[in-house]
C-alpha cells in the first residue's frame, strides 16, 4: 500500500483553494481526478499560474473553478466561453481555460461553444462528460447515449447524443482530444499540449457519475465505471472523429484526433488594427 | 481626429453613432455585440472605430454571449460596452445579474423599439423601462440613463461609464429609436483624464485581498485577472472572500450591500433637470425622446397661463423618489406622457402616495407624442 500524500507534501498546494476543501463531489467521482490531472498540467506546461484564468459554467464540473488557486471565474449556466472569450480578448497575455460539464458546454453553451470553434479563439476546453446532469439529479443531456437510463429517461432515452468531438472538429477547433479519467497521463500530456498550443483546443473527459449515471445504468461504483472503460476504450490518435461516436456499452475510442494549425481570432484582431491603421494613413 | 483617434469637434451625427463616440471618448476599448435594429449603428460605428483607438470590436452569436464577452472583457481590465434593443434586452437579463453579482463595471446600450416580442423593430419605444430595473430575477439595483438627443447620448455615454466604474454595477443607457436614428449636431470636446473614473483597484497585497471586502462606501476594490491576485468570483451568494456560502446570512449581508451601494449613494448618482417647478401646480414628468416633445406642451401650457413646470428624468434609476415626494406636497398633479401603457407612472404614483394626483399620457408605440396630446393631459389635470 502506497502512503498517502499529506497536506504540508504536496507540492500542488499552491494551485488549490485548501480552505474550501472538503469538495462537494461524491465518493467515485471522475472529476476530481481530472481537476487533478489540470493541476500537474500547469506545472508540466511550465506556464505562470498568475497568468492562467479559469472559467467555468453551472453543475458539478463548473465548481472546478472555485477549488483552483488561480484568478478563477463560476459563471451562468453555459455561458463560460462568451465570458472566456471577453476575458481573452481583454487581456491576451491570459491563458484562458473553461473548465465545465457536458450538459453545460454542449447544450445549453452548445451555440457559445461551436461559434468558440469557429472563430479559433485561443482557448482550452476541458469538457467533463459524465452523461447526464449530476448536480441537479441525474437528468439526461446531450450526450446520454442511447437507450441509457436517466432521471428523465426512465423509459431509456431515446434522443441520439453528440459525437461531441466530431462537434468541435466539424466547427473549427484546432485541437481535439478524448480521453477517460483512468487515461489520467495521456489526459495531464494533453491538457499540457493544448495549454501551450494556440486557438482553440478541446479535450472531452470521460468521468463516472457513480450517485446518478452509474447507478441508474448499472455501474453503481465509481470503479465499475472505470473497470468500464478500461475494457471499452481503444486508443487511436488520429482517428477521424465522424468515427468516434459513443453509444451505450460499445467501444469508447480515446486518443489525439485533431492536432492542425489556423489563425487564431487574436491574430486576426491584429490584422483588422492593421488594416485600419493603413486605412487612416491612406 | 486627434492623435490618439479620439474624436474632437462639432459633427453632423446620428445618436447610434455618437453613443459610440461617447464610449470612445469615455475609454471604452471592447464592445461586444449583435445586429439588431434600431440599434446596429452603434456596432458599425464601434466596429469601424475601436481600431483606430487599438480597441477590439467582436461580433457574438447572440446577446447572450455579447453580454457575458464585456463582462469576460471587464475582468481584463476593459472598460466594455454591448448594445442592443428589445427582443436582445430580453435576452441579456440572465448575464446582466451576473454582472450585478460579481460587480463588474460595464455599459448596456438599448435602443428601445416597441414591443412585444418583434413589434415595430424600426420605431420608437419607452417599453423597457421596468424590465431595465427588474428584468433579471432576483433583489438588485440598476443605474439607468434616459437621454433626448444624440448630444445627450455622447455625454451620458460617458456618464454611463464612470458611474459603472465608480459603483461596480453595469450602467444602462435606455435611449430610444428616435433619438438613436435622428441626426444632429454632437460637440465631442477633449475628455481630460481626470473627467474620467476607473474603478478603485486594492491596495493590499494578493494574500490579504478579498475581492468582497468593501469599506464605508460599499463598493469593493477591484482586482483584475492576470495581476496575480489569484481571486475567485462566483454567481453563487458569496462572502467576503469570493466563496460561495449557502446560508440565509450570507445572502442578506450581500444583497442589502449590492441594493444599499445604489441606495444608499442616490443622491451621487440621481440626476434630474427642473423648468419652471418653483410656482408649478402642475408637473409633466418625463424622459428621453418623450421629454423633448414634453418641454413644448409646457411652454404652451405656461402660454396658456397654467402654472405648469417639467422634472425631467436623466437618470431614471434610481428614481428620483426624494424629489417627487417633495413636488408631491406643492403640487396639484403629475402628467407622465410616456411611450408605453404605463411604466414610469407607477413609480410616480407610488411616491407621490396620493398627496397630488397622476395622470398617464401613453403611447403605444411606433412614434413620439403629439405636444397638443401632452398639453390637453396637461389641462385636464389642473380642472
Amino acid at each position: 500500500m502506497t502512503t498517502p500524500i499529506t497536506e504540508e507534501e504536496n507540492k500542488f498546494n499552491s494551485l488549490i483553494r485548501l480552505d474550501r476543501m472538503p469538495h462537494i463531489w461524491c465518493a467515485g467521482c471522475g472529476i476530481g481526478p481530472a481537476v487533478g490531472c489540470f493541476i500537474r498540467a500547469i506545472e508540466s506546461s511550465g506556464l505562470d499560474p498568475d497568468k492562467i484564468a479559469l472559467i467555468s459554467g453551472i453543475g458539478c464540473a463548473g465548481r472546478a473553478a472555485g477549488y483552483v488557486k488561480l484568478d478563477s471565474f463560476h459563471t451562468t449556466h453555459g455561458r463560460a466561453l462568451p465570458f472566456a472569450t471577453g476575458l481573452k480578448v481583454g487581456n491576451p497575455d491570459l491563458n484562458v481555460v473553461v473548465f465545465s460539464g457536458d450538459g453545460d458546454l454542449v447544450a445549453i453553451g452548445g451555440n457559445h461553444l461551436i461559434h468558440s470553434a469557429r472563430r479559433n479563439i485561443d482557448i482550452t476546453v476541458i469538457c467533463i462528460n459524465n452523461f447526464n446532469y449530476g448536480m441537479t439529479g441525474g437528468q439526461m443531456g446531450p450526450t446520454t447515449p442511447l437507450d441509457a437510463r436517466s432521471t428523465t429517461t426512465p423509459y431509456g432515452n431515446v434522443e441520439y447524443p453528440f459525437n461531441v468531438p466530431y462537434l468541435v472538429a466539424a466547427s473549427g477547433a484546432t485541437y481535439v482530444a478524448r480521453w477517460t479519467v483512468l487515461h489520467a497521463r495521456q489526459l495531464e500530456w494533453s491538457i499540457t499540449e493544448a495549454l501551450i498550443k494556440p486557438g482553440f483546443s478541446f479535450i472531452e473527459v470521460l468521468a463516472p457519475c457513480p450517485t446518478l449515471y452509474g447507478r441508474m445504468n448499472k455501474e453503481p461504483q465509481g470503479m465499475n465505471t472505470m473497470h468500464s472503460y478500461q475494457e471499452r476504450s481503444v486508443v487511436k490518435d488520429g482517428a477521424d472523429p465522424k468515427d468516434v461516436a459513443i453509444n451505450y456499452d460499445g467501444q469508447i475510442v480515446v486518443g489525439k484526433f485533431i492536432d492542425t494549425e489556423r489563425q487564431t481570432f487574436g491574430d486576426q484582431c491584429k490584422l483588422v488594427l492593421d488594416r485600419a491603421k493603413e486605412k487612416k494613413k491612406g | 481626429m486627434s492623435e490618439d483617434g479620439v474624436l474632437c469637434g462639432t459633427f453632423f451625427m446620428n445618436g447610434d453613432v455618437a453613443c459610440a463616440e461617447g464610449a470612445i471618448s469615455a475609454g471604452c476599448r471592447f464592445f461586444a455585440g449583435y445586429p439588431i435594429t434600431p440599434a446596429t449603428e452603434v456596432a458599425e460605428r464601434m466596429s469601424e472605430r475601436l481600431p483606430h483607438v487599438g480597441g477590439i470590436y467582436i461580433q457574438m452569436e447572440d446577446e447572450i454571449a455579447s453580454m457575458n464577452a464585456i463582462l469576460g472583457a471587464s475582468w481584463a481590465g476593459k472598460k466594455a460596452m454591448t448594445s442592443t434593443s428589445g427582443p436582445g434586452f430580453s435576452l441579456m437579463m440572465e448575464n446582466l445579474g451576473l454582472g450585478v453579482m460579481l460587480e463588474t463595471p460595464c455599459v448596456l446600450v438599448n435602443i428601445q423599439r416597441a414591443g412585444p416580442s418583434t413589434g415595430l423593430p424600426t420605431l420608437a419605444a419607452q417599453g423597457d423601462m421596468m424590465q431595465a430595473r427588474w428584468g433579471s430575477h432576483g433583489s438588485y439595483e440598476i443605474i439607468a440613463l434616459a437621454p433626448s438627443s444624440p448630444q445627450e447620448i455622447f455625454d451620458f455615454t460617458i456618464t454611463a461609464f464612470n458611474l459603472s466604474e465608480r459603483y461596480r454595477v453595469p450602467v444602462l443607457v435606455m435611449s430610444d429609436e428616435a433619438v438613436g436614428h435622428m441626426s444632429e449636431k454632437v460637440v465631442i470636446p477633449r475628455i481630460a483624464p481626470e473627467e474620467l473614473v476607473s474603478r478603485r483597484r486594492p491596495e493590499v497585497a494578493p494574500e490579504e485581498y478579498l475581492p468582497y471586502k468593501a469599506d464605508g462606501d460599499l463598493v469593493p476594490p477591484m482586482a483584475i485577472a492576470g495581476e496575480g491576485y489569484r481571486f475567485h468570483v462566483t454567481g453563487l451568494t458569496h462572502d467576503e472572500r469570493g466563496y460561495p456560502i449557502m446560508t440565509a446570512e450570507v445572502q442578506d449581508q450581500l444583497v442589502r450591500r449590492l441594493v444599499d451601494k445604489i441606495r444608499l449613494n442616490r443622491k451621487d448618482i440621481i440626476s434630474y433637470e427642473e423648468i419652471g417647478i418653483e410656482d408649478a401646480e402642475v408637473i409633466v414628468c418625463a424622459y428621453g425622446i418623450t421629454a423633448r416633445v414634453a418641454r413644448l406642451a409646457v411652454q404652451q401650457a405656461r402660454d396658456a397661463g397654467i402654472r405648469a413646470g417639467m422634472l425631467r428624468l436623466i437618470t431614471v434609476w434610481p428614481f428620483a423618489e426624494d424629489r417627487i415626494r417633495e413636488l408631491a406636497e406643492q403640487v396639484k398633479a403629475f402628467v407622465v406622457p410616456e411611450i408605453n401603457y404605463g411604466q414610469i407612472v407607477l413609480e410616480v404614483e407610488r411616491c407621490t402616495a396620493g398627496k397630488a394626483s397622476t395622470l398617464l399620457v401613453p403611447h403605444m408605440g411606433g412614434g413620439v407624442h403629439h405636444p397638443l396630446t401632452i398639453l390637453k393631459a396637461i389641462k385636464e389635470a389642473v380642472q
